[in-house]
């Protein structure tokens, strides 16, 4: 770390404005990304990036200089992601009528994409910390380290999350008549 | 669930939700981050002063308990 950039990290964590603002504009799109990745809205995106700046300025003197500002704000993005998510009404209840559906993409295009619109829906029902695990280490494919150090929990538990996170989708899937 | 299903369910998934691109928020979000910290700083912390009187009435009920003599000295005083 050089000199300079430690001493922004040294004033941040003292309540320094402008060194906050530096690190912001430094970090702003890092974070966005990171939060458009979870929460997969732009507007929402926005929203819980100004809420994980807000926190990470409230959070100023348990900043540790000598650790990486970017993984530390990444963890209180996702913690902020996950807040938001919970926030949010789950996707509407699995339709009434189910009907058989053929597996995979291949075939009629129109049922590739009903089984993949059906297929976000349930995804969107399931428990957000069971999400963000998957959507982080299944869709956006991220090595389960980095999850787990964005999640603050170990390896095994992302495992373990995104397991459950595609089991539990493969058995709302399967009471809509969908065999994956 | 065994293997291969769980491949599939990967698949299938990756099919319905794909990867997102980076992207740059469409506005400036300082401004609004700038606004809460400096509503933050005009408003009397709340929870600064619920810890504080937590605090107080915590150390006054162990001081109490060490010496029971001092409570009518205590009451007197509230």
């Amino acid at each position: 770390m050089q000199d300079e950039e430690r001493n922004v990290l040294n004033k941040f964590q003292h309540g320094n404005i402008a060194a906050f603002e530096l690190l912001f504009y430094q970090h702003r799109r890092a974070v966005f990304g990171w939060v458009l990745r979870i929460v997969r809205n732009p507007a929402a995106a926005e929203d819980v990036t100004v809420e994980t700046f807000w926190r990470i300025h409230r959070s100023h003197a348990r900043f540790d200089p000598s650790r990486s500002f970017e993984a530390w704000a990444r963890s209180i993005a996702t913690h902020a992601a996950l807040d938001w998510m919970r926030a949010q009404r789950p996707e509407s209840a699995i339709p009434a009528e189910p009907h058989e559906l053929a597996a995979p993409s291949e075939g009629d295009p129109a049922i590739a994409a009903e089984i993949r619109q059906r297929t976000a829906e349930a995804f969107g029902r399931l428990a957000p910390k069971l999400r963000i695990a998957a959507t982080l280490a299944v869709v956006e494919e991220l090595p389960h380290k980095e999850v787990a150090e964005a999640l603050g929990i170990s390896v095994a538990a992302v495992k373990l999350r995104v397991f459950r996170a595609l089991r539990l989708l493969r058995k709302d899937l399967q009471q809509q008549g969908i065999t994956p | 669930m065994n293997a291969n299903e769980e491949k599939r369910m990967k698949e299938l998934l990756q099919q319905a939700l794909p990867p997102v691109r980076d992207a740059d928020p469409n506005r400036d979000l300082w401004p609004s981050i700038l606004r809460r910290v400096n509503a933050r700083a005009v408003a009397p912390s709340t929870f600064g002063w619920v810890w504080f009187d937590w605090a107080l009435a915590g150390g006054l009920v162990v001081f109490a308990a060490l010496a029971p003599s001092t409570i009518p000295v205590i009451l007197y005083y509230l």
